[in-house]
């Protein structure tokens, strides 16, 4: 087979298709797209594959998803409005009790004895000396009606008030430049947010709930409150908190919810 | 070489649904897929309505955590697809040629006609007044779609595009809303992609060859 000039393919045409040799031949090109539907049928079949089996168990995918919920997460510290306040409602929208949610049953809860509990403080702070319930009490309040949301999808209005985070920080001399604040609890709970949610102005170690002292249940005597972050990221029973440059990921974030969850 | 004529246009007709838009179509059939599927498993951790919850075995994530990263990995392909999509069918005109004008009193007619079995599939490089009605439907659903559900990620600090919805759960209920609507569009397009499986095939390969933008409405 003589090959006059050398050419990328021996199938290219020597001279240019004439659009109407594909017009021709319509019937032949239906007949081969025909061909192809079942190599298209194969690929929806397989997508419907996806359903059902448990993808996520794959160690590849799971990387590829935890890298996108740690781009998330970046995305979300963008998104952040510092002194952005989330909608505030009247008290005749409180919703009492508020709604009980952890990891374990209301009837397993083990209440936190007061005269024995103190505040613990670690890391990136001046002033290190541990807190007593009554002195944490004594300081001033601040009070906000926002709405709780639930990683679930529930949500209530509640009426939580307590010191200001951020003026906490700096009353205990905290570097507020630090990355992170963490938290440890009474139970084996732990969590840690970003320092700008820490100083956002509706940030609170709450003391109260609706003018009461928080019960048992709800995280007596001190708990987060920060009306920028869903419900789980709000830890109770808080019996330390340290400022840090360390990740320290959290009681769900390490089970694969998203870290910052900012809402 | 001096004998080969290249002429591009003619080597490569142009087709029914460009390799661009083919891709952007599958790629949006990837994430409508994981989307509705994680989406499920997360609405089962509450539910809107008592009586309904979606199966384990129809849904994606094996649990709220997982179902969550799917979520909310797939969001960004249905975003960044969908925004390429649009900005191609605005700059190339297909939008205008494909899906518009639409008349009410066609969609009637078309709606007659299905009905009386005399919808004519031989060409399928023109859509009738209800698959224009359809695909616009959908685009803008999908539309509200990606906000509500912005609403529901952000409600504190797109507050001012979650108070379009409502409250809270109202996004949550337009973004369910906006799920069905979804899935019933996705149900009539593949029984009827599957009715007619030329345009399945021209979905994959690009179908036939059309000649112009004026001869291709």
């Amino acid at each position: 087979m003589p090959i006059k000039t050398p050419s990328p393919s021996v199938f290219r045409p020597k001279g240019g298709v004439d659009q109407s040799i594909l017009h021709e031949h319509k019937a032949l090109i239906a007949e081969i797209d025909r061909r192809k539907i079942l190599r298209g049928a194969v690929s929806l079949g397989a997508l419907t594959m996806l359903t059902g089996c448990n993808v996520t168990r794959t160690d590849a995918v799971q990387s590829v998803l935890k890298r996108i919920s740690q781009f998330n997460d970046k995305v979300q510290e963008l998104m952040f409005r510092p002194n952005h306040l989330a909608p505030t409602f009247s008290e005749a929208e409180v919703v009492k009790p508020p709604r009980f949610n952890a990891y374990y049953d209301i009837e397993d809860i083990a209440p936190v004895d007061v005269a024995s509990w103190k505040l613990e403080l670690a890391g990136r702070i001046d002033n290190k000396k541990p807190w007593t319930a009554q002195e944490i009490y004594a300081l001033p309040e601040q009070e906000w009606i926002t709405r709780h949301i639930c990683v679930e999808g529930w949500d209530y209005i509640g009426q939580w008030s307590g010191v200001n985070l951020r003026q906490f920080l700096e009353r205990i001399g905290a570097d507020t430049k630090a990355r992170y604040v963490s938290f440890k609890c009474a139970d084996d709970y732990y969590g840690s947010i970003d320092m700008a949610s820490a100083l956002h102005p509706q940030t609170i170690l709450a003391t109260k709930y609706a003018r009461e002292p928080i019960t048992d249940p709800f995280g007596f005597p001190l708990r987060l409150r920060t009306a920028t972050k869903l419900g789980f990221k709000n830890p109770k029973w808080i019996t330390a908190i340290e400022v840090t440059n360390e990740y320290r990921g959290g009681y769900w974030e390490d089970r694969g919810f998203n870290w910052f969850s900012g809402i | 070489m001096t004998d080969i004529t290249i002429n591009s246009t003619d080597r490569h007709p142009a087709r029914l649904h460009p390799l661009a838009l083919r891709i952007m179509h599958w790629l949006n059939a990837l994430a409508m897929v994981i989307l509705i599927g994680s989406g499920w498993e997360i609405y089962n951790d509450e539910v809107i309505f008592g009586w309904l919850h979606f199966p384990r075995w129809m849904t994606i994530g094996g649990g709220p955590e997982g179902a969550l990263q799917w979520h909310f990995a797939a969001m960004w392909l249905l975003m960044i697809n969908g925004l390429c999509y649009l900005a191609y069918g605005i700059a190339t005109g297909r939008f205008r040629r494909k899906f518009l004008p639409i008349w009410p009193r066609e969609v009637s007619a078309t709606v007659r006609d299905a009905l009386r079995f005399k919808l004519g599939h031989d060409d399928i490089t023109h859509y009738n007044a209800v698959q224009k009605l359809l695909y616009v439907g959908v685009i803008a659903v999908i539309i509200v779609q990606v906000l509500s559900g912005l609403a529901v990620w952000k409600p504190v600090q797109l507050s001012e595009l979650a108070a379009l919805f409502g409250s809270f759960q109202g996004s949550r209920l337009v973004h369910f809303i906006g799920m069905a609507l979804i899935v019933g569009f996705l149900v009539v397009h593949i029984a009827l992609a599957l009715l007619v499986p030329k345009t399945v095939g021209a979905m994959i390969t690009g179908g036939p060859a059309v000649d112009d933008d004026a001869k291709n409405g």
